[in-house]
């Protein structure tokens, strides 16, 4: 009795075994960009993304024939999708050497496509009064002693630090607490509100210290002065529990899905090919952000007036 | 929004609201309680007052790292564990495959009849004025320029829909024909309709990753509740009589079901389907963080950007979905009722006939959504918020600090530097005193949850801005609600827009708040009770209306001024009514105040929000969803004993 149940249950899990399960990549479209076909394409919250975005967007439907579908992603969620194959490339990737780990080295579902020609630039910022005012507000040394001018509702009683996206790359809260700082971490939740809260800093003459990055299209219009922390150094931000240094400079770079990759479509080469200054990032930004342009007229725009940067992108045959 | 027949709440919370039904005051177990309370209330501060720690940072990250490796685990096992490739993965591919094949019906019909489809659609089963409205907000999503978001969102909401109806609607019969199965079910589906959205967005993507999968699940999750309570409900109000007869007639079990039990409570089936569909919409645009498709981008996006004006248009097409879904589901469920004659029968297989050729026909038109005429609300709404936050900044912001000052901050100190068994103490006593033994156990468990999870602080946190947001909740909604409840004019013109901010996903709240007050908690609550007045205001104008006329009569003509009878006769009376308003008001303001973690509100919501867009913060926002569940069940069992466990108290 016993050993026909056991001949049972080892056929059935054979028969299974036979079907092979579903993996989790199952079910989706296969070679994702084939001939003409669909390019997926992350859009991270900020417009310096969206401009590398709208740019290879447009040169793939308009000048070569793909269709693109642009998702609203975080970073990480991102990353996500090319284990699922919900995305084929981010256009703009800050360093994140973690996620890197995981999905190009363990995984194998992603690889890295190469620079934007971007330098990537994070840091700790004051609106240039402040620093004309306060000369020495531009070293972490002395934050604290003016802890009280940045104070607000949200503050618990400390200085405001206010932080953009959660999901943008910081170590604000660690670099707080590690060095002894009297302030307190508030997230805006955008990009759009980090602005506006800089914007109003300058103009209204109202205390700010902030998060930020280059390239950024604001730093045409208005001066910030970024606040010297700690030295970077090597390693010094590996545990992200204890960074206690300054944000390093970042070589922006490409990342495409294994499979995206492994089609070597000419969407993909025109991806790989695609590299640009900070002032071409900045100026189709400004397009998006303060010209109220779309995202293809913005592309269009730049596209019709920098012909000889982005021609050698397109592959030879397409 | 919805004929409610039995009392249907957002949820799909089924509820007979005791009012009125307070009459002879027990003297003597009043003042005995009101003793117990006061000497309650004064150990209680003498507890804080002693025992009141410094509010330190909680350093329990034991839950966090657990949560962590049963992430590393899973990503280690996806493609190998036979849960995964047997179970969770197949899952994922069937709703796949579903979502493809209705999205592929629904664009294979084309603009012209898709927008022909629907208007047949909702006359034929409808009604003509039914159609017409179909077919003038079909076209809108044209005019606005949101076509394709708007077909992507319909897809995934009825894929959503068609679930819960597969899985809800035999559950809800086995549940009132089960009772074992009724009393296992009651639980679950208590705390799954107190989750807000907001907390199982992350488990939903650890187990189907992201994409239209992980999103269609998320929210059938949301749904199914109301398809299964409200199936319960219309079996086991079938009449005892029509089953007796069909009984002594010689039916079998299956017949009863088949031919008395379901024809009998159809209505209420259709119902069930209607309000599914309406949760399943709100839910659907959350989902747009883990990338489903859709208005929820839209709006998403215009949060990223603070673009008001994008996020009207987004959300006025989700309306717009809403109320055509909502009428197309009522009156048919309302024709349900009507018994029909041949004639009629004979006539409407005709209509649907034409219908169908019509649909047919136009689909094969090539019209594109594109080629109609555009309007978009962005730039007035825009320019209006501009104006506001130019002219009104000194108000806005004096709002805003005072508000976080003078309550905010000291009720906050106050819950923090609580110490977590004192609190889990005084939920236990009070909760005996308000609602109860049994109540008040789990609500000192879920209270006790959060300190062994290593939140207390961030528990607390969020506690001290819901508190603060159901106040005034409760103060807005009663206001509105007594005035309604008085002038019937008002009523009828308010009920429009309570209807349309009802449909509104939570989500849309978030954008005027925030453009109006920045980044702060103190958004968070505006969002918050702007989410939860609509509903307050209905029960505590319907607790009010339910008011015996009598005893209004009786009062009036004892000499009671107006002033007199609110407040001795109709707001006592309506008791019921406003406590149960509290409860959903309570339940809805924690899931919207968890949202405005994306929008600075901090503690819970914003380690939820990073937990899912931060490798490292996986855990702890798994942890911290868990937590947002416990204080809901905390807070629903707190007030929800106030009227069901023991009916009215005087």
């Amino acid at each position: 009795m016993r050993s026909l149940r056991t001949a049972a249950a080892v056929a059935l899990i054979a028969t299974l075994t036979a079907c092979g399960g579903a993996t989790s990549g199952a079910g989706e479209d296969e070679p994702s960009a084939g001939a003409k076909g669909t390019v997926n394409l992350a859009i991270n919250p900020w417009v310096g993304y969206e401009a590398n975005a709208a740019v290879i967007a447009y040169l793939l439907e308009k000048k070569m024939g793909y269709t693109v579908e642009k998702k609203e992603l975080k970073e990480e969620i991102a990353w996500q999708g090319f284990e699922t194959g919900e995305v084929d490339a981010i256009v703009e990737n800050w360093g994140h050497p973690d996620l890197k780990k995981t999905y190009i080295e363990d995984k194998k579902v992603a690889v890295e496509v190469g620079p934007t020609g971007n330098q990537g630039v994070i840091g700790w910022y004051v609106p240039q009064w402040m620093a004309d005012k306060y000369p020495d507000i531009t070293d972490w040394k002395s934050l604290d002693k003016y802890a009280d001018l940045f104070k607000t509702s949200e503050s618990k009683g400390k200085g405001q630090f206010l932080a953009g996206d959660p999901s943008f790359v910081t170590n604000d809260e660690a670099l707080v607490s590690n060095l002894k700082l009297d302030y307190t971490v508030v997230y805006s939740g955008s990009e759009a509100a980090i602005i506006k809260a800089a914007q109003q800093a300058s103009a209204q003459t109202k205390p700010l210290l902030f998060y930020f990055y280059e390239p950024q299209w604001l730093f045409a219009k208005e001066k910030y002065v970024r606040v010297k922390l700690p030295e970077y150094k090597d390693g010094c931000d590996a545990d992200p529990k204890k960074v206690a240094c300054d944000y390093p400079d970042y070589v922006l770079d490409k990342i495409a899905s294994k499979k995206f990759a492994d089609g070597n479509s000419p969407a993909y080469q025109l991806v790989k090919n695609f590299t640009w200054t900070n002032d071409d990032q900045n100026l189709v930004s400004d397009y998006l952000t303060n010209q109220g342009m779309s995202a293809d007229q913005a592309a269009e725009k730049w596209v019709n007036e920098h012909e000889a940067t982005w021609k050698p992108w397109i592959p030879a045959g397409s | 929004m919805t004929a409610t027949v039995p009392p249907v709440l957002r949820g799909g919370r089924v509820t007979t609201p005791v009012a009125g039904a307070a009459v002879a005051p027990r003297r003597r177990g009043r003042l005995r309680t009101r003793t117990t309370a006061g000497v309650l209330v004064v150990a209680t501060v003498i507890a804080y007052a002693v025992f009141r720690t410094d509010g330190a940072a909680d350093d329990n990250d034991r839950a966090f790292r657990f949560f962590d490796s049963v992430r590393d685990w899973v990503d280690d096992n996806r493609d190998t564990s036979p849960l995964f490739l047997y179970g969770f993965n197949y899952a994922r591919l069937g709703v796949r495959q579903l979502v493809d094949v209705l999205a592929a019906g629904l664009s294979g019909l084309g603009f012209a009849g898709l927008v022909a489809a629907v208007t047949a659609l909702g006359a034929v089963l409808a009604g003509w004025r039914t159609g017409l409205l179909a077919l003038g907000g079909f076209l809108a999503f044209g005019v606005l320029g949101l076509w394709e978001q708007s077909v992507d969102t319909l897809v995934l909401t009825l894929s959503a829909v068609v679930l819960s109806v597969l899985i809800g609607v035999p559950l809800g019969i086995l549940a009132a024909r089960v009772r074992w199965v009724g009393a296992a079910l009651r639980p679950v589906l208590d705390v799954l309709q107190i989750m807000p959205t907001f907390a199982y967005l992350a488990p939903m993507t650890l187990l189907f990753l992201i994409g239209e999968p992980a999103a269609v699940i998320a929210t059938m999750i949301y749904a199914v509740p109301a398809t299964i309570r409200i199936t319960a409900l219309g079996i086991a109000e079938v009449s005892p009589t029509a089953v007796e007869a069909a009984t002594a007639l010689g039916s079998t079990r299956w017949q009863l079901l088949a031919k008395v039990r379901l024809p009998l409570a159809r209505t209420t089936i259709a119902l069930a389907v209607n309000q599914t569909i309406m949760l399943a919409l709100s839910m659907v645009v959350i989902t747009a963080l883990i990338d489903a498709p859709g208005l929820g981008q839209n709006i998403v996006s215009a949060l990223q950007r603070v673009n008001v004006g994008a996020a009207f248009d987004a959300g006025l097409a989700i309306v717009i979905l809403a109320v055509v879904l909502d009428r197309i589901t009522t009156n048919a469920a309302r024709r349900t009722r009507v018994h029909r004659t041949d004639r009629q029968r004979r006539l409407r297989l005709i209509g649907a006939g034409v219908a169908l050729v019509v649909v047919a026909v136009a689909s094969l038109v090539t019209v594109d959504a594109g080629d109609l005429p555009t309007y978009s609300f962005a730039a007035p709404v825009n320019d209006l918020v501009g104006w506001i936050e130019l002219h009104w900044y000194d108000v806005t912001e004096g709002l805003k600090n005072g508000v976080s000052a003078g309550v905010l901050d000291p009720l906050e100190t106050v819950l923090v530097t609580t110490p977590w068994w004192l609190f889990v103490a005084a939920v236990a006593a009070f909760g005996t005193l308000i609602s109860g033994r049994r109540a008040a156990l789990i609500a000192a468990l879920a209270a006790a949850g959060p300190a062994a999870l290593g939140l207390w602080q961030h528990t607390m946190q969020t506690l001290a801005t819901v508190l603060v947001a159901i106040v005034i909740t409760m103060v807005i909604g009663v206001a509105v609600g007594v005035f309604c409840a008085r002038h019937d004019r008002l009523a009828t013109g308010v009920r429009p827009l309570l209807d349309a901010a009802q449909t509104m996903p939570s989500f849309v709240y978030l954008l005027p708040a925030v453009a109006l007050f920045g980044a702060s908690r103190f958004t968070a609550i505006v969002a918050a009770v702007i989410f939860a007045v609509p509903p307050v205001v209905r029960l505590v104008e319907r607790g009010l209306r339910d008011v015996p006329p009598a005893v209004v009569e009786a009062a009036l003509s004892a000499g009671s001024t107006p002033r007199q009878l609110l407040w001795k006769v109709q707001l006592p009376m309506a008791r019921g009514g406003l406590l149960l308003a509290a409860n959903q008001g309570i339940v809805m303001v924690l899931a919207m105040v968890v949202v405005g973690g994306l929008v600075g509100a901090g503690a819970l919501g914003y380690d939820v929000v990073a937990g899912f867009s931060q490798r490292e913060l996986f855990g702890e926002g798994l942890a911290a969803g868990l937590a947002i569940v416990l204080l809901g069940i905390l807070l629903d069992r707190l007030t929800q004993g106030f009227h069901d466990s023991k009916g009215p108290r005087t």
